[in-house]
């Protein structure tokens, strides 16, 4: 019998069964920013404990960054106290920090692959939800507390349940104008917000296997969406092209060793699963969130669903979603008025996807009601889209173009919805007041469709746009 | 952490939270996060819930004087409570409005084990059970919710419910040993050897 790459790297990084029956599982990345890391930190101090592994952890500033200045002291008094605090702890422990001043800093879930730190087989976590990104690589990665921060500084470890393995495969190809996100907002329609409680999810199928690293990247970031922890793809040639030569990617000489470990780490042909999902690429739409929660998404050329449409258990949640959205059902989603246009996030703020976004923006200018902001994933993102010319495309067409960070995917900084704005948004949450407004709404789409969006003022279907059909 | 804290039981007056995939930007929006210490999150619990822009009450069941009551709390909660961000504030917020423990139809995988680092259940009951529990607390909610971790049983007003836990998790709250800390800190040996097994951990370089 087969094993899948979560049973080879999970056996791998056991420690020790503990006696709880839980494993003691070795981390061997731990990313932090400046978030969820300082009452981790707090406590080491006041527990007196040491940094067990400090260069196994890296840490950056992402979420409370201002995107227009970064000029010290921030305005906020609060973001400038946090970030004080990430300085002081990386500093105290020994800890590289990569802030703005180093040229790396970004997202955290942009900066781990793109610097060659997450690899395949590798065990990664990081205080952030969205760290199921890493798993793109075929690493093991999976976002964890404040409390578990602590653990992984003091142990390099976690306590932690084995999950299942689910395999989704997508099978076939996609058509025109559908993007990785269509994938998995699709993916997660399918199996729904509370399908993978409890399971770690294997993407694969001809779908993922054509796909480019960063596509992967967006797939297995929205994992936890679908309630997974997380999600992998497992490691082929496309991976290890994408790692060779990038700042922490194994040398040269060393390099044949490491393309054949990482090779032993993919799932078996024989690998055994709790259960295994097939989806046809052909049957997914550019897609849309029309609701307050990832699940509820349906390709642009459909309409909201009816109440009747949905299981018991997402009936009422669907009533709460029409209220909060202000849309009715059997509402067309085409044509739905929107304010702002957001691209960017770890979900989709790297080089890619702001090449998909700038081919829509080149087509139009965006409309004088609409605010636009384009917000690159990281600094390297942003200097590799300034040297194609990226940045003047989008100015050209009346986007703002940012500084990196995760800006008004969770609105820590002072990017904001105001009221109940409507924002056509590439990143990964359209829970109520995500965007810093506690009544803003939020449509989640691929960056491709945000630009199209941002154009035409409301949503519309990408593909009219690029004369795809 | 130092001392070993066993959970075996947990009462307190129960607090019904209706509503599935109650995610965690709902339980703590985002920006109150920006603080370095988790002090004061309790008064942020469900704020946007609570409050209106104005700072009003909107009523919500955390406010509602029928559910008033001192001392420790126990939420009741129904599927996939707790889904989204990993944030830590979302239980500690819960946790200082003063919820000791969560009974529900299911939690969200990292908001559950955040909980369990903190020392809070989230026991598992079936979906019949929670809305029948929840009915009788909405019906009269004065009496004592007790979680038995022993019994696996959750009493309400003379009447028990089965509950679940996975078996680790169990045993860790039982035995006191939810905060891993120390436990983790034990096998200093074994996770070294555990590192030097990993060809990654030397960039690949050959062992000698």
């Amino acid at each position: 019998m087969g094993k899948s790459l979560l049973d080879k790297v999970w056996d791998t990084h056991t420690v020790r069964e503990l006696p709880s029956g839980q494993t003691q599982l070795f981390i061997g990345l731990h990313l932090i920013h400046e978030v969820t890391s300082p009452q981790a930190f707090q406590m080491i101090r006041e527990q007196g404990l040491q940094v067990a592994f400090p260069d196994r952890t890296f840490a950056t500033v992402d979420h409370i960054i201002p995107t227009d200045t970064q000029q010290r002291p921030y305005g906020d008094a609060q973001a400038e106290g946090m970030m004080r605090a990430i300085e002081r702890n990386c500093r105290e422990f020994g800890i590289r920090f990569f802030d703005a001043a180093s040229g790396h800093q970004g997202i955290v879930h942009v900066l781990g692959p793109e610097l060659g730190l997450t690899q395949p087989g590798m065990t990664v976590a990081c205080g952030d939800s969205h760290t199921s990104t890493h798993g793109a690589l075929g690493a093991v990665a999976f976002g964890i507390g404040t409390s578990q921060v602590r653990d992984v500084l003091a142990s390099q470890c976690l306590a932690i349940q084995r999950p299942k393995v689910r395999r989704i495969s997508v099978d076939g190809s996609l058509g025109a104008g559908v993007y990785a996100k269509d994938v998995i907002l699709h993916i997660i329609r399918r199996l729904g917000v509370k399908g993978g409680v409890g399971f770690a999810y294997e993407y694969g199928g001809a779908v993922l296997e054509r796909m480019a690293m960063e596509e992967r990247m967006t797939v297995c970031n929205m994992s936890i969406e679908g309630g997974a922890r997380l999600g992998y793809v497992n490691p082929d040639p496309t991976t290890f092209a994408y790692i060779r030569g990038r700042d922490f990617a194994p040398s040269a000489e060393h390099l044949d060793a490491a393309v054949a470990w990482w090779s032993g780490t993919a799932s078996d042909p024989d690998a055994t699963y709790h259960d295994v999902v097939r989806l046809e690429g052909a049957d997914i739409a550019p897609t849309v969130t029309w609701g307050i929660n990832p699940g509820q998404a349906i390709g642009v050329d459909e309409r909201v669903p009816a109440p009747e449409s949905f299981a018991p258990d997402e009936r009422e949640v669907a009533e709460d979603a029409y209220g909060y959205m202000d849309l009715k059902p059997g509402t067309p989603i085409r044509g739905t008025r929107i304010d702002v246009a957001f691209i960017g996030s770890c979900t989709n703020g790297r080089l890619s996807d702001l090449r998909e976004a700038a081919k829509v923006a080149r087509l139009g200018r965006v409309r004088p009601h609409v605010k636009a902001l384009v917000v690159p994933g990281s600094q390297a993102v942003a200097q590799a889209a300034e040297a194609e010319g990226l940045h003047e495309v989008f100015k050209a067409a009346g986007f703002e173009w940012r500084l990196p960070g995760c800006s008004m995917c969770l609105a820590m900084n002072p990017d904001k919805l105001v009221g109940r704005q409507v924002c056509a948004s590439s990143s990964n949450r359209n829970f109520k007041g995500r965007q810093g407004s506690p009544s803003g709404r939020t449509l989640l789409m691929s960056p491709a469709m945000v630009a199209a969006a941002a154009i035409e003022g409301a949503v519309v279907d990408v593909r009219d746009l690029l004369g795809q059909r | 952490m130092s001392e070993l804290i066993k959970i075996t039981r947990v009462s307190g007056r129960p607090i019904p939270l209706r509503g599935n995939d109650i995610d965690t930007d709902r339980i703590i929006p985002a920006r109150y996060m920006k603080a370095v210490t988790f002090e004061g999150m309790g008064q942020y619990a469900f704020y946007d819930a609570r409050f209106d822009a104005d700072g009003h009450s909107k009523g919500h069941v955390l406010d509602d004087p029928r559910f008033e009551a001192k001392g420790p709390r126990i939420a009741v909660v129904n599927k996939n409570f707790g889904c989204g961000s990993s944030r830590e504030h979302a239980p500690q917020a819960l946790l200082r409005w003063g919820i000791r423990a969560l009974v529900g139809e299911s939690f969200a995988d990292i908001f559950f084990g955040n909980c369990v680092a903190l020392g809070m259940p989230c026991v598992s009951a079936s979906e019949a059970d929670v809305l029948a529990l929840m009915a009788a607390v909405e019906a009269a909610p004065q009496h004592e919710l007790t979680i038995d971790l022993q019994t696996m049983t959750a009493t309400y007003d003379g009447k028990a419910y089965a509950v679940s836990l996975p078996g680790g998790v169990r045993t860790q709250l039982l035995e006191g040993t939810w905060d891993a800390t120390r436990i983790l800190m034990q096998a200093e040996t074994q996770v070294r050897d555990t590192a030097a097994r990993l060809p990654y951990v030397s960039g690949f370089r050959p062992r000698r």
